[in-house]
């Protein structure tokens, strides 16, 4: 089944002078598909400026199509009847940890969501306890959330979207303000998320060994898709990933660098182990 | 001429918890580039914040070529223009209503004439490579990159000897961190400014810096050229800081064998660890 589909997808955005005329229009998506099946972790990789979050704000209805359509779950994004159907299916957790959150203690926090749509108290104080325990910050569930750290505050967020048990999560550059512990934590619950819990997950970053693990990637530049495929397809061709203005894993770089030499590694290297074996087995 | 801390410490008033910096001692003189390392908490925010005197020391002294500058009579706003300090996100810190104007702010505060205020501003946006086409626009309107490029120019037109940033490339694509770390060997290199670079990605500034300094839970733990600090890895993983990944690529591939045990060969970055790959391969070749 298909969790998300974009269709031929257009997006722009208007600059205007002081009198509201329109100075100049930005195509920030121009053309883009993408098919997302349930149960798959994708991300979507690009610079600053490439159209990846808007396109993130797509998939919930928080930005609306200018052309094309965007579905989830089969239901079109631009519907007003099946808006909170589709929020309610498919959560967002931003950049910034501080935006998000707005309980005085997590365990309020967590709870926002579903009590706003109506779930009984006894069922949302079970779905908190379990939010909180599935990105284990459970011992934290009374705490006040400004004595979290960047990313403790960013999986009490990722809580406070499970609490609707969504069947897709969009994480829009989620690990950016973070320091690398923080990171990891993240990164390894969204991880257990889709694996143990069958969450879809898409996944907007320009770390790459963020993705290495993912079952796709986009790579999107100019609001288009200009590479997909799987990590090992996308990373072994880094010029193309060099004028898109992004970054391969140091293994897969430095393994296409000493291919240039004339050493005869073989393609899709992409993590350190596999450098050192393949390594190793020439000498 | 240096930056001087004698045995510093610093506890934070109404907590009960570790002082946030204990007994550091260390020195950064002029024309040096410096890193600072560790894990959140480790104590690096608060002790940049004493190499200008924003926070004053609960215990041991700080020195501005050779002058304690918490003694009466000390001209901290002096100091301040001296040891300029961008705070994690500078950005958010912008508020004028043009480029040019937020630029002009520092050196305004300084007391100097218009027309010198006026030709520092546009030297600095000149450094940070923001054209004259961006002076009119709203801060608001640039991308996270340039707005980050020009909050480093409201600082640098206070023509500072010595800065200090913290996270400079925090939330940055590829693209716009080589650009600000570019930028930074430049204004070493070429204006003969001292720089200390705060990070929590040793990766980062090991092609750049000559010196790193290491700090956990309030203490400084290393202070050292980066290949000597890349030796402690185990050490520097329990400190939750990782080495550069191709120092680490290079003790795995002597760990399984490919260098010999005694080899001494050592990596930080791509280059190095390409040349010594490199030799190794062509010498199995002629073998």
């Amino acid at each position: 089944m298909k969790m998300v589909q974009i269709k031929d997808l257009v997006y722009r955005y208007f600059r205007r002078d002081d009198d509201d005329n329109i100075i100049e229009t930005i195509e920030a998506i121009a053309g883009v598909n993408m098919d997302v099946e349930k149960g798959q972790f994708i991300a979507i990789l690009g610079h600053n400026g490439s159209g990846k979050s808007s396109l993130a704000k797509h998939i919930n209805g928080l930005l609306q199509p200018a052309e094309g359509a965007v579905y989830v779950k089969g239901m079109n994004t631009s519907s007003e009847e099946e808006i909170w159907r589709i929020r309610q299916s498919a959560g967002i957790v931003l950049q910034n940890p501080d935006n998000q959150i707005i309980g005085n203690i997590v365990e309020e926090d967590v709870a926002f969501g579903p009590e706003n749509i109506g779930i009984p108290t006894q069922d949302i104080w079970t779905r908190v306890a379990e939010s909180l325990e599935a990105v284990g910050m459970e011992a934290f569930r009374l705490s006040s959330p400004n004595r979290l750290s960047g990313g403790q505050k960013q999986r009490v967020a990722i809580a406070g979207i499970l609490a609707m048990e969504p069947e897709c999560i969009i994480l829009d550059e989620p690990t950016a303000m973070l320091d690398p512990k923080g990171r990891e934590d993240v990164i390894k619950t969204v991880h257990r998320l889709n694996k143990e819990k069958g969450i879809t997950i898409i996944l907007i970053t320009h770390k790459m060994d963020e993705v290495v693990d993912a079952d796709k990637l986009f790579v999107m530049d100019h609001g288009k898709v200009v590479m997909s495929g799987t990590p090992r397809e996308v990373f072994s061709d880094v010029e193309k990933m060099k004028e898109h203005r992004l970054e391969v894993p140091h293994a897969a770089e430095l393994a296409y660098e000493l291919r240039e030499e004339g050493i005869p590694l073989p393609e899709m290297i992409m993590t350190k182990k596999e450098l050192v074996k393949a390594l190793c087995q020439l000498s | 001429m240096s930056i001087k801390l004698e045995n510093v410490s610093y506890q934070y008033r109404d907590s009960k918890r570790r002082p946030a910096l204990s007994h550091v001692t260390l020195e950064i003189k002029k024309g040096e580039f410096i890193g600072i390392a560790g894990h959140t908490g480790s104590g690096k925010s608060t002790l940049i914040q004493h190499f200008n005197g924003l926070i004053r020391p609960t215990g041991g002294t700080v020195l501005f070529d050779g002058e304690n500058i918490h003694e009466q009579g000390y001209s901290l706003k002096e100091l301040r223009g001296k040891v300029g300090l961008s705070f994690q996100y500078p950005e958010h810190q912008l508020f004028e209503v043009t480029v040019f104007e937020d630029v002009c702010f520092g050196p305004k505060n300084l007391g100097l004439p218009q027309d010198e205020i006026q030709k520092r501003a546009k030297q600095a946006l000149e450094l940070v490579g923001m054209d004259e086409k961006y002076y009119e626009k709203s801060p608001f309107e640039l991308s996270g990159g340039q707005k980050r490029r020009v909050a480093i120019a409201g600082i640098l037109a206070m023509e500072p000897e010595y800065f200090i940033l913290d996270e400079p490339t925090a939330g940055l694509d590829p693209v716009g961190r080589d650009r600000i770390l570019q930028l930074l060997k430049r204004l070493h290199e070429e204006k003969g400014i001292t720089i200390i670079l705060v990070t929590h990605s040793m990766e980062e500034i090991a092609d750049y810096v000559d010196r790193i300094l290491v700090m956990e839970q309030g203490r400084l733990r290393f202070d050292d050229t980066p290949s000597e600090v890349f030796q402690h890895k185990d050490e520097l993983e329990q400190m939750g800081l990782s080495v550069p990944f191709y120092s680490s690529l290079i003790d795995e591939l002597r760990q399984n064998g490919y260098f010999s045990e005694d080899s001494e060969v050592s990596a930080i970055t791509l280059q190095e660890a390409k040349q010594a790959i490199l030799e190794n391969w062509k010498r199995d070749q002629q073998s």
